[in-house]
This record gives C-alpha cells, sequence and structure tokens, in this order.
C-alpha cells in the first residue's frame, strides 16, 4: 500500500505555469463533459435556428422603407441576428443552475474540498463548456444564415480577430453574472426568483431582444458602459458588423475587459462571504 | 506533534422556525459543542454516533469545508479553513451520501483530471492509480462514465480519487452507506490494507459498527455535538457494562427460572427449554456447574457482548447521564 500513501511532498507553491496547466487540463475536460450530450446540442440548435429566422423577419421589418435602423443596415441586422443565435450557446446565456444546484444539494462541500478556488475552477469548466459551444452552437447558425439572407461581411482585416477576443470576454462576463445569481442560493437556497429576474434582465438589456441601439442615445450610454450586459452579447456582435469606428469598438472591449475583472473579483468577494456561513445541505 | 488536533470546537448554526402567519424567530442549534481531541499519525480513529450527533459536522470543520463557531482546529498543523487550499493537497476526503467525481466524464477521465488538479507527478499517479486498479478491482468499469456506475463501483471510485495525491489524512463520512455486503467488504478491506501501512491517518464516521470493529482500535462516540467517548471497543463494554452471555439449552424446562450466584437469568426461552444468563461477576464454569447441579445440559454456548446493543444503549441514555470520557 506504500505507492497509495503520502511519500512525497505535494508542491505548495504558486507557480504560473502549472497553474496554467491545471486551468487547461480543467477546460479540457469541461469541453469533454459537453460534448457527451450530442443531442442536446442538435436541439438546441435546430431551436436557434427557428428562432434565427424569426429574429431576422421581425428586425429586417424595421428597417422599413429607408432600409437601416438605429445605425443598422439590413445585411449588419442580419448578421447580428445569426452571428447573436450563434453567441447565445456559447455565452450561455440562461440555464445554468450547476452551482445553484451544487448548493442547494450540499455537493457544494466536494467543490470546496480541491486545491482550486471553486471560481477559477467553475470559469475553466465554462471556457471549456464555451469552447465545445463555439464548435456545436455557433459555426451552424453563422453557415445557415448566408444561405436566407443577405448578410453583412467584415471589412476590415482586424474585425474577426477582435470579434474572438470580444465573445471570449463575453463568455467571462456572462459566466460572472451567472455565477452571481447561483452564489444567491447560499443565502436563500431556491434561486428562481433571482433567476427569473437575470432571465428577464439579461435578455432585454443584453440585446437579445433588440438591439440596444433601439433604445434613447443616452440611455444606450449608460447600458453600456455603466452595467456589464451589453457586454455580454451587444458588443461582440457590434464589433463583428462593424457599426462603431474602430476606436470605439476597442474602447467597448476594454470596458468588457473591466467587467469581466471586476465581475471576476466580485465572485471571489461574495464566494468567501458565503463560505463563512455555509449550511452543507443534507448533513 | 498530533496530525489532528481540536481544543473546544464548536459550530451553531442560527435556523429560523416560524413563530406566526408572518413572523419568523432566530434559534441557535448547537451542532458541535467543544469536541477536544487529537489524533496521531497513522492512527485509525471511528466516529459514531446518532443521527444529528454532529460527526459529519465535525468532520466538515476539520476539511475546512464549514468555519467553526468557536475553538480551534489544526489538521497536518495547517488552520483547516484559512489555509483549505494547501490543506486540500494533503488530505483525502469521501463522502458516502456525495460524489467527488465528475458526473459526465469516466473515471479514467476524472482520475486524470485529478493528476492535474492536484499536480501530482505522472509517474507517481500512475503508481497509485495501478495499486488501487488491483486492489478495488477497477479495471472493469474504469472507461464507464461515472452516472453509470453502481453505487459500490462509485465508492470504489470515490476511494480511488481520495487516495491519488498521496493524501496524509483521509477522512471518510460514511463510507460504506448504502452498500451491498461484498462492496461492504471490498472496502472495508481496502481500507485495513491502507491503516496497515501505517503512514496514512483515517478518520472514519459510519453509522455501521461493524467497520468500526473491523478497522478501528480507537472509537470516539459523539452525542448531542459533545465526546460522550474516547477510547477501544473494550472500553466501552466495560464502561457501559457489556456482559458476555451463557445460553443453555435444557433438556426439560425447570419449573422455575434458577437464581445463580453472579449470573442473573437476562431471558427464558423455548418454553423454558433455553436460559441466556448474563455473566456479571460468575464465570461460565460457575454457570455450567451451578446448571448441572439442577438438570441435564444439552448444549453451551456463549455469545460475546454486541457492540451494536451497547451503542444503542448509549444513545437512548439522557445526555445529562454521559459522563465526558
Amino acid at each position: 500500500m506504500g505507492s497509495v500513501t503520502a511519500t512525497v511532498a505535494p508542491p505548495t507553491g504558486a507557480h504560473v505555469t502549472p497553474w496554467f496547466r491545471t486551468f487547461g487540463a480543467i477546460a479540457a475536460a469541461g469541453f469533454r463533459r459537453h460534448a457527451t450530450y450530442r443531442q442536446a446540442a442538435v436541439a438546441g440548435l435546430c431551436t436557434n435556428t427557428v428562432f434565427g429566422f424569426l429574429r431576422c423577419y421581425v428586425f429586417l421589418a424595421a428597417t422599413g422603407a429607408a432600409g437601416t435602423v438605429a445605425g443598422y443596415d439590413r445585411a449588419q441586422l442580419a448578421t447580428f441576428v445569426w452571428a447573436g443565435q450563434g453567441l447565445l450557446a456559447v455565452i450561455a446565456i440562461w440555464g445554468w443552475t450547476d452551482l445553484a444546484d451544487r448548493i442547494r444539494t450540499g455537493e457544494v462541500a466536494a467543490d470546496l474540498l480541491r486545491p482550486v478556488h471553486p471560481v477559477t475552477s467553475y470559469l475553466a469548466t465554462d471556457l471549456g463548456r464555451a469552447g465545445f459551444a463555439s464548435l456545436a452552437r455557433l459555426v451552424p447558425p453563422l453557415v445557415v444564415g448566408p444561405f436566407f439572407f443577405a448578410v453583412y461581411l467584415p471589412r476590415h482585416w482586424a474585425t474577426v480577430p477582435l470579434f474572438l477576443l470580444s465573445a471570449l470576454l463575453a463568455v467571462v462576463v456572462c459566466f460572472g453574472c451567472r455565477y452571481l445569481v447561483n452564489a444567491t442560493a447560499y443565502w436563500l437556497q431556491d434561486v428562481r426568483g433571482p433567476m427569473i429576474l437575470w432571465t428577464l434582465g439579461s435578455g432585454v438589456l443584453a440585446g437579445l431582444y433588440f438591439p440596444l441601439g433601439f433604445l434613447p442615445g443616452p440611455l444606450e450610454a449608460v447600458l453600456r458602459y455603466a452595467t456589464p450586459f451589453p457586454s455580454i452579447l451587444q458588443v461582440p456582435l457590434d464589433v463583428l458588423v462593424e457599426r462603431e469606428p474602430m476606436s470605439t469598438g476597442l474602447t467597448l472591449i476594454g470596458v468588457q475587459a473591466g467587467w469581466a475583472v471586476l465581475l471576476l473579483a466580485l465572485c471571489r468577494l461574495v464566494q468567501r462571504r458565503a463560505e463563512r456561513r455555509l449550511v452543507v445541505q443534507g448533513g | 506533534m498530533s496530525v489532528i488536533e481540536m481544543d473546544g470546537l464548536r459550530k451553531e448554526f442560527t435556523v429560523r422556525v416560524k413563530a406566526g402567519p408572518l413572523r419568523r424567530e432566530k434559534r441557535t442549534v448547537t451542532a458541535v459543542d467543544g469536541v477536544d481531541l487529537r489524533v496521531e499519525r497513522g492512527e485509525m480513529l471511528g466516529c459514531i454516533g446518532p443521527n444529528g450527533a454532529g460527526k459529519s459536522t465535525t468532520l466538515k470543520m476539520l476539511t475546512g469545508v464549514l468555519t467553526p463557531s468557536a475553538g480551534r482546529a489544526r489538521v497536518c498543523g495547517l488552520r483547516p479553513v484559512a489555509d483549505r487550499t494547501r490543506l486540500a493537497l494533503r488530505i483525502g476526503v469521501v463522502f458516502g451520501q456525495r460524489s467527488q467525481l465528475w458526473w459526465d466524464l469516466p473515471l479514467r477521465d476524472s482520475f486524470d483530471l485529478l493528476r492535474h488538479v492536484y499536480r501530482v507527478r505522472a509517474g507517481e499517479h500512475a503508481a497509485r492509480l495501478a495499486r488501487c486498479r488491483d486492489l478495488l478491482d477497477l479495471d472493469a468499469f474504469l472507461d464507464t462514465p461515472v452516472r453509470q456506475l453502481s453505487l459500490g463501483q462509485r465508492m470504489r471510485g470515490e476511494l480511488t480519487a481520495a487516495l491519488l495525491h498521496g493524501p496524509e489524512v483521509l477522512f471518510l463520512d460514511e463510507p460504506t452507506i448504502g452498500l451491498d455486503v461484498v462492496s461492504k467488504q471490498a472496502v472495508r478491506g481496502f481500507l485495513a490494507e491502507l491503516g496497515r501501512a501505517g503512514d496514512t491517518t483515517l478518520v472514519l464516521t459510519t453509522h455501521d459498527l461493524a467497520d468500526i470493529e473491523r478497522l478501528c482500535r480507537r472509537l470516539v462516540v459523539i452525542d448531542h455535538g459533545r465526546v460522550v467517548h474516547d477510547g477501544s471497543i473494550a472500553e466501552l463494554h466495560r464502561r457501559y457494562g457489556s456482559r458476555r452471555m451463557v445460553v443453555a439449552e435444557l433438556d426439560a424446562a425447570l419449573p422455575e427460572p434458577p437464581v445463580l450466584p453472579g449470573a442473573p437469568v437476562q431471558r427464558v426461552e423455548a418454553d423454558g427449554r433455553r436460559l441466556v444468563f448474563a455473566l456479571e461477576r460468575a464465570s461460565v464454569a460457575e454457570v455450567v456447574a451451578g446448571l448441572a447441579g439442577l438438570t441435564t445440559l444439552r448444549d453451551i454456548s456463549i455469545v460475546e457482548p454486541d457492540i451494536e446493543e451497547v451503542v444503542a444503549r448509549l444513545y437512548r441514555a439522557p445526555a445529562a447521564l454521559m459522563d465526558a470520557p
């Protein structure tokens, strides 16, 4: 039994390379875990596609005879909708209750017993999930859309890499928001209330139900800079359709990065507070 | 230095209870009420107690999951809550009713992920995994997703997962709960083997006293959040008056149950042809001699004290009657 027991002092230092290796391994596991549910991916894809047609026709109708609305032309709106339909699954805006479920059942105790901070561990898993969703859920709508609608293709070479960066930040910002909503379970046990508020608020304020450009200018500006919601969906889509000049796009990505850092810090703070008063349900 | 130290460890929870149609009152529930314990390196400690006694809560405070309301705890010289991440590298934990494996991944992938999470060198990981595969017979289901494993298979996987990083202390919270006889034997055999090696400290909570009898020389009984017994199983029997029994099968029933000094009759069965005597001060030979003078004996058997009966008596006793160890 000697080989099973402690014979070598475990590493205790905070080294950057092993940290990334651990983070990468958890992310890869997140990818594999979600890749096992292929039928769910196909079902979600079908739903996204159907709603893609619906949303696209509604938005195109809003352009009227002028052919433009809120700074978008018809092609930009089509790209906004179809890329948005794909991005929805990548950011997993709705339906993520993993943490809340584990708090409710007491399984969260197992998360706390690992030598990785729960926020880091959940973030890595979420990035792995987003990686799988990028292949299975983002690419198909981007292919389907142009078959049926005239879409806008980026004109600047930097737009696509900036869109990918913005989408990555959107995943982190969305993760931060979802983590905080789920973490209310530490206090409430039942998160249905916060979840309903999140579902409604994120749909309206992130630019899913309609592009935020449809709102009055000052209100749009307040939402863009003072709340994290547009960073979840509207910003990456605006970057992709080049609605703003490049400099504004870069500023918005900077705002996204700021929200990502702030929200992750907030998640760690909330997690620390929650652990002090944690009750492990079910003995 | 003891590998586990607890001084006046206490945990209180605040619960809200209904006190009217709209009113709720706060009430404080003491789950652990000042536990003092020392566990030495390589020791195998068994922890029993009725439901809600505070065993699991104590374990969760020692592993850093729950923050104590008062008192001091040290595990491997570390503060469980403040140093939780560092401590996690040096302890292993198995919860019988919870899983630390990834539901969607095959067992093999879960183990591989744990290697990265605990930053274990590939060689050490492979050696430990090979040993566990051998002892716990994992090969048949190593590529099965955890969600498809039976409880017994999953528990073997949990034990392996808790040991792959070579912990100094292994905490086991009801590891045999719900397992069939064969799986229980496999788990107990594995833990006994681990205990024999002597370099891993084991702390085990259970409701199955056979686990304790098979594995632990030291037994701690917790009730109402306090340690009411700390010692060997034999000491528990002595302290709570466990007695050996002599079962005498007679050829014919006696008109009256016999009165033997130091061995009162406990039960009369089979229409008076079977008598059960409790050995208090008398020896087996004295009981046999006493009976032989009264009737013809067909058979005699000796029943060792039953730990379950002792523990049941202990649980039923009012808290005030249980003096501290």
